[in-house]
This record gives C-alpha cells, structure tokens and sequence, in this order.
C-alpha cells in the first residue's frame, strides 16, 4: 500500500507525494504524455531522441546533470511506446536543486546546436550498440512492422532505422518540444523524506510560473483486426534458431488486460511454469521460451518466444508451443496454478514498494493510465481474474488469423 | 509586490549531515554457522542470504562451481525438480542461486508470513540435493547455447579475453571456458564439490528485511545441527602466480562488426591496500558517474559511443581496474586516442576543486543511495564481512572522500594510470 495525496497547480501539472522517512532521500519523478507512438511515420525515434536531448541544457541552466551531482543527486530517463519518464534522487535536503532543474528544462531548453548534434551521434551508437551489433538484436524492429500494419506501434522506440535519427533538424526539436513538453501533459511525484507541505510551495514557486500548452489530443489510428495469419523468415549469424509468435490483445485500460497478463504468467513465469516443465524440461525442445504480454496501453501484443535448442526443426517447435497454447484454450487452469500466479503478483508488488524510485514509478504510471489509486487497486484486478476467464482470453486471442510469426534461422543451422 | 524569481542561480547547497548506516547483529546458530541480521524496512518481506566460498576460486574444472550451485534446486532425495519449484513459486517467493569468482550463493525472498511453509524447502535443497543426470544435461545444454549467443557478443569476447590477458594463464580467476568443457564436467564432480564446499563449516548468513530474534530461532531448526558439516577440513587452494601478458595491446579482428569493444587496464589490488578508497574517488572521475571525464569528452562531446566507463573489482585475492565501452568501427582509433589523453590529464594536471568538490558531494550521495532499505544494507554488509572487515572500513571511505586533495589523486594516477602498464583490448575493427 502506498499512501500519497495529490494536487493540481493551475497550468494543469498535476503533483503527488508520498512519505517515506525511512530513508534520507527524496525522488522526483516526472511523466510526460508523449511516447513513440506519438511520432511521424517519417520521424520515427525521435521521442527517444528528445529524452536524450533533454540533458543538454535547458534556457537558464546550461547543464542538467553538473548541478545535480553536485548535490549528491543521480537521474535518469527512458522513453517506451507510450510515455518519456525522466527520474532522479538526491539527498532530501537538497531538494529544491529538483524542482530548479525539472522547472526549467519544463520551461524552455537551451536548443543548443553541438547539443543535437552529438545526440544524434550516441542515439546512432545506441542503436548500433543494442540493436545491430547484437545477436537476436533486430527482432523487434521486424516483429513490430509485421504485427501493426496502421497503429504507429508498428516501429520501435529508437526508430525505423538510423536514417531517421540522421534526418532531425532543430526545427523538428523546438516543435516536438512545445507540442508535448507542458506541464498540463505531465505528472510530477515526489517520493521518500519530504512532505505534501515541503511540496506545495516549491512546485508553486518553480513549476507555477510555468504557461500551460494547449490541450494535446490524441487521434492514432485504430489498427484493424487482422484477418490472416502472417510469416516472416530471416537468416541471420547466430548460433540458434529463434521463434517469435505475438498476436494482438487488448489494451491495458481494459480488465481482460490482467487475464492475459496471468494467462503469461501460467504458460511461463518460473521453474514451476507450464511452458518451463513441458518445452524446456520434458521435450526438451527449447533452450528458453517465455509468454509474456507488451504491456502497451493502446492495443498490445501477447508475445510467446523461444531459442530452439540445436538440431530441433522450427516446425516441430512451433507444433510443441501451439500444443501447449491449445491446452489453455480447451481445458480450465486449475485453481491451485492459478493461485500461485495470483499470490507471485502479491509478493512482486510488496517487493515493488521497497523503495522510493519504484513507488514513484507506480503511482506515476498508475496516474497517467487512470488515476494514481490503481498503484494499490491494480492487485484486486489480478486477484479477480477467473479460470474461465482465462480460457475465454486464451480463445478469443490465440488463433491462426491473429497470429504473426517471425522464424530466425540461424544461418549456421542450414548449413 | 511581484518577485521574479532567479532560474539562473542554483538553490543554495546543503551538505550531508552525519551519515548513518543501520549494523547488522551477528549470533550463531548451535552449529557455530554466523547468522547477521538487519532489522529494517516496512514491508513484511524477509531475505535469507547463505554464503559460501565456493566461487570459481575453489573449482577444479570449468563450470563446477556454477553447475553445482544452479543444481542444488534440481531434485533431492524427496522432491523432483518441478515439485520444489511448485512449492515456492506457490507462496511467491524466489529462490536465487548465484555464483561469482569467490563465493556461491544461495537466496530465498518471501514474504514474512510464508517463511515457515518456504525455509524447509531450502533446507531441502541445501541439504539433499540428488543432482540428477537428466536435469545436469538440460542445464549443460542450455549452457552451451548460452555460451555461444555470448560469444557472438564484441562486449562478451572483450570481457572474458581481457580477464585472461591480465591475470595470465595460472589463476584461478582466469576465465578458461571454452566450448569443449559442456562436454567433460561430470555429475560427479558436481557431487564432490558439493560434498566438500556446501557445509555448515563453509557456511555464512545474512537475514534482512522485516525480522527479529525469532527468525535464529527457525533457523536453528533447519539449519543448527551438525547433520551437513564437512567431515574433512576445507581444503586450501593453490593461488596460483599472476602473469599478464607481456604484450600490451591487442585487436581481435571481427569484420562484420558495426561496433568495436574496447578495454583498457591493469591488474591492481582489492578493498584491502591502503591505496583502494583514493582509487575509488580517482576513479570515480575518469569513469565513474555520468557526468566522469571518460563519458563528458568521449559520448557527450564527440557522441562516439552510447556509453563508456571505468571500474575497480575487488576480488578476495587480487583486484584489478579497466576501462570499458563499445564505438563504431569508424571512430574507434579517435576514441582509443582520447581515452589515453584522459588518463594523461589525470596524470599531468592536478583535478580542479570545483570538479573534486561536485565527485566528493556526488560520491557521499551514491553512498547514502547505497544504504537505502534492508536488501541494499544487507549487501554492504556483505561487502565487508567476506572480507572479514569491520563498519570502521565506510568511516574510512566517507573519511576519504571529504578530505583528498587534488596532489594525492594526481600522485595516484601516476602510480597506478602509467600508459606503460596498461593492457588495450580492441574486439571488432580499429
């Protein structure tokens, strides 16, 4: 359970806090609205981009992260398909070197030239670093476009390809700046050794001054339902086939979401798991395999993948996971397994809330997704999720015109 | 009366007041097996840490010591492999099995309220384990696979190769695995390490969390007999002689690659020299923290990399220090030469105060963030204990970071930074 209290200035940030003295430090963490899919089709990556841009001075301040370190502060930020997330924590008495520094890259960043510039160059490192130069590294840069044909999760977040990144001129920047980065389009929580009172005038007197932006309305468009089943083969340098199976699920402001969510956990969370004891143990078909749901809040994917182990055909693994997949379908989950996932959830939240960045998070995501109470309330979700619920879900999505598969050869393997 | 507020000036800066870090208390179990607990925290969640050495240090072949660590939860006397899974998955909790070069671990995580359902679970698998053939060959398999995705990895090769280019052939520490190995470890040499390191003579526990005296109550039911001691005495290890290679540099050439990894260093000492807290904070400014000299010349103004860094390992009988980053292929020499003229800075100009004051307040920070909760208390106890040090050695360090000065940091990199006594490591391109 984390208790916090909430407040809304008046250019629409919205503020929440929770108290913990049980630590010296305090958290700051700050959501902004704008993810990947907010981008232009021709400007993939570029949300990604900003966040890195973010750290390259804003209009008073002309570094972000000298300051901070000077105080015993330490931050950092990432960017999925839905939200940029920008976190930091710092000795509590120090905390208004947070609200000096969020206010004002807030208000306006400095725009600096050699600041794209280089940015532009880590973003292409990083690129190459994760993606490129690493076994299986392209896989969801061609499972993505496979899956979404309209909806602009059909790209990752670093982008469509390097090009993109490339292509991004300042005028791309200031625009996507005054878009997205307002303070009515964001959430602000603060956690740990500091209190709603210690708050209220350090936001008014830092993020007040801050002009509200005009309303950003969302309008994606809705990808259609897929009538076909659809294939993709790639032979690349590794040393093991892959397979990769996602089929479209719904989002996660809809209930089914945790049904989904526990069906994964059933298929494939721990040594106790279906897809653990019958793929990898028994047929011993898989080097690892896993079943697990993208989490995305527009419509997600429900994503099951596996590392064939040597000499076995890719057909016959595939066989083996759409047997198993099969099973859930027709026969109800006992209520035994189904407690099990139930009470991993319970013990992995009381985890979650060890520590002041995590509850940041939660309540941050939780506020952007509904509102900050789902954080304690998401549990009775899970706790309601049925054995025939699951059986329904597991019908409904897992079927060959809803399905997307990507074969990764190995090219040794065909040797 | 309408005040404008000043966002060019930083608030003003606070220092840390006395930092406090919670002690664990030490008791033994009946058996003489150590038992430190922190008390601590506000969830009801308790963590069970036993420690033995049984790392890489104490292994005869390769993969002994990591196979009979991720063995021990594979099937006992009465339970097969599924049923000890099942029977801690059911009441959430999370049994861990992790080795490193000097020590083995085995960790349970659980809620308060189901220790009792869980910890005979654990004394199972610590006490009975059957090491099946069937399970021992899905693990070995799986390994090897493992084994090959990684060595497809510039980042792995560079790391596992620079290991052995520093220590040289005869340590413990020098990692040796090569593919062959999948198929020589046997079952029963996992059964003889265990019989030899996995014994309550060889044996150490940290509890952390939400917990109190009752716990070494529980824990001398299942653990305080003399019912898994070592019959022999523990043997000694030969320590072997460390030799780097003679030759400085070296390129391991990957054609097809886009990125080059790259490592720089030097074997140095562990936590133990005199010399290891001011290396701490040397090191802390060339690569150390985001804003270190390494990530502010070679990613934030050149952008030639997503990321690079700089790092002390401390190991129970050596320690050494290295630089590490992947590049592009295309500015992978620039870069090489820009790491060199970090390390010649450092050893020609002294830091400047303002750049010492903001690592000495940033480092004290870290330290503070390193404390936080019962887990984070728990490994830095950890830190010290395996190294049979007291909580005086973080006054030290704390000590240490307020007081260096400019002429010592400057007087270390000269010691322990001489270009001379570097070995380079390019994997990829240059």
């Amino acid at each position: 359970m984390i208790k916090f209290e909430k407040f809304t200035l008046d250019n629409g940030l919205r503020v929440i806090v929770h108290t913990d003295n049980a630590t010296p430090m305090v958290c700051m963490n700050i959501l902004y609205d704008v993810g990947a899919r907010d981008e232009d089709p021709e400007k993939t990556g570029f949300a990604h981009l900003f966040e890195h841009l973010m750290f390259g001075g804003s209009i008073n301040i002309p570094s972000y992260d000298e300051p901070l370190q000077r105080v015993g502060g330490e931050n950092n930020a990432f960017t999925t398909n839905d939200i940029t997330n920008y976190y930091l924590t710092l000795p509590s008495n120090n905390v208004e070197t947070a609200f000096w520094l969020e206010s004002d890259r807030m208000l306006s960043l400095a725009f600096s030239e050699k600041s794209l510039e280089v940015q532009r160059s880590v973003v292409i490192e990083e690129f190459r670093q994760r993606y490129l130069n690493q076994p299986y590294g392209d896989v969801w840069l061609l499972l993505k476009p496979l899956a979404y044909k309209v909806h602009p999760y059909q790209w990752a977040t670093i982008g469509k390809e390097i090009k993109h990144i490339e292509d991004a001129t300042m005028e791309n920047v200031k625009a996507f700046f005054n878009k997205h980065y307002k303070p009515n389009n964001a959430i602000m929580v603060l956690s740990g050794d500091i209190t709603i009172d210690q708050v209220k005038p350090l936001a008014e007197k830092w993020f007040g001054p801050i002009p509200a932006g005009p309303d950003f309305k969302r309008a994606l468009p809705i990808e259609p339902e897929q009538r076909e089943r659809r294939t993709l083969t790639v032979e690349r340098d590794v040393p093991v086939d892959a397979i990769y199976k996602v089929y479209h699920m719904c989002s996660k402001y809809d209930k089914e979401y945790y049904t989904v969510d526990l069906m994964s956990d059933i298929l494939s969370r721990g040594n106790s798991s279906r897809f653990y004891n019958e793929l990898i143990k028994k047929q011993k078909l898989f080097v690892d395999v896993n079943a697990y749901v993208s989490g995305d809040l527009d419509k997600g994917l429900f994503v099951v993948s596996g590392k064939l182990v040597k000499g076995v055909k890719m057909e016959d693994a595939e066989k083996a996971i759409d047997a198993e997949l099969n099973k859930i379908k027709t026969h109800l989950v006992d209520e035994k397994e189904l407690t099990k996932v139930k009470n991993k959830i319970e013990s992995t939240r009381v985890f979650s809330e060890m520590d002041i960045m995590n509850k940041a998070m939660s309540l941050a995501m939780a506020e952007h997704q509904e509102s900050a109470d789902l954080a304690n309330t998401e549990i009775e979700r899970y706790n309601s999720v049925t054995a025939e619920g699951i059986k329904e879900q597991a019908n409904k999505i897992i079927t060959e015109q809803n399905s997307s598969v990507l074969y990764y050869h190995s090219k040794k393997s065909k040797v | 009366m309408i005040q404008t507020l000043d966002r060019k000036t930083a608030p003003p800066f606070h220092a840390l007041e006395k930092i406090r870090i919670a002690h664990a208390l030490t008791q033994k179990l009946d058996n003489g097996v150590p038992v430190s607990i922190i008390n601590a925290g506000t969830q009801d969640l308790v963590k069970i840490e036993f420690v033995f050495s049984a790392g890489v240090w104490e292994q005869s072949h390769s993969l002994q010591a990591s196979c009979t660590n991720a063995m021990l939860d594979e099937g006992t006397k009465t339970k097969t492999a599924a049923e000890i899974a099942d029977s801690i998955d059911y009441y959430g909790a999370f049994l861990e099995q992790d080795v490193n070069q000097d020590w083995a671990y085995l960790t349970l995580y659980t809620l308060v309220k189901h220790l009792p359902s869980v910890l005979p679970v654990m004394e199972d698998v610590l006490k009975n384990p059957l090491f099946p053939e069937n399970e021992f060959g899905i693990l070995l398999q799986n390994k090897r696979q493992t084994f090959l995705v990684d060595n497809q990895k510039v980042a792995h090769i560079a790391r596992t190769r620079f290991n052995a280019l520093i220590f040289g052939k005869d340590v413990s520490y020098t990692y040796k695995l090569k593919v062959e190995d999948f198929d020589l470890l046997k079952r029963q040499q996992l059964i003889d390490f265990y019989n030899t390191w996995y014994k309550s003579n060889n044996c150490k526990i940290i509890v952390s969390g939400k917990t109190d005296n009752q716990i070494v109550k529980l824990l001398n039911k299942h653990f305080g007999g003399n019912d898994w001691k070592a019959e022999a005495k523990l043997p000694e290890i030969e320590a072997g002689k460390i030799q780097s290679d003679p030759k400085q540099k070296h390129l391991i050439l990957r054609e097809d690659a886009v990125q080059s990894a790259v490592r720089i260093g030097r074997i140095l000492f562990n936590k133990l020299h005199p010399d290891y807290h001011s290396m701490k904070v040397l090191n802390t400014i060339l690569g150390g923290y985001f804003g270190s000299r390494l990530m502010t010349n070679i990613r934030e103004d050149k952008g030639y990399t997503y990321g690079i860094g700089s790092r002390l390992i401390s190991l129970r009988n050596a320690g050494y220090f290295f630089i590490s980053t992947e590049v592009g292929v295309d500015v992978c020499k620039p870069a090489l030469t820009e790491i060199y003229n970090e390390l010649k800075r450092l050893r020609n100009e002294p830091v400047s105060n303002a750049e010492l004051d903001l690592v000495k307040n940033y480092m004290l920070g870290d330290f503070v963030r390193s404390i936080d909760g019962p887990f984070a208390l728990a490994e830095k106890f950890k830190k010290i204990m395996l190294y049979d040090l007291s909580y005086s050695y973080y006054d030290e360090f704390v000590e240490t970071v307020k007081n260096i000065t400019p002429d010592v940091l400057q007087e270390l990199a000269n010691k322990y930074f001489a270009e001379d006594q570097l070995h380079e490591l390019v994997v990829g391109k240059v």
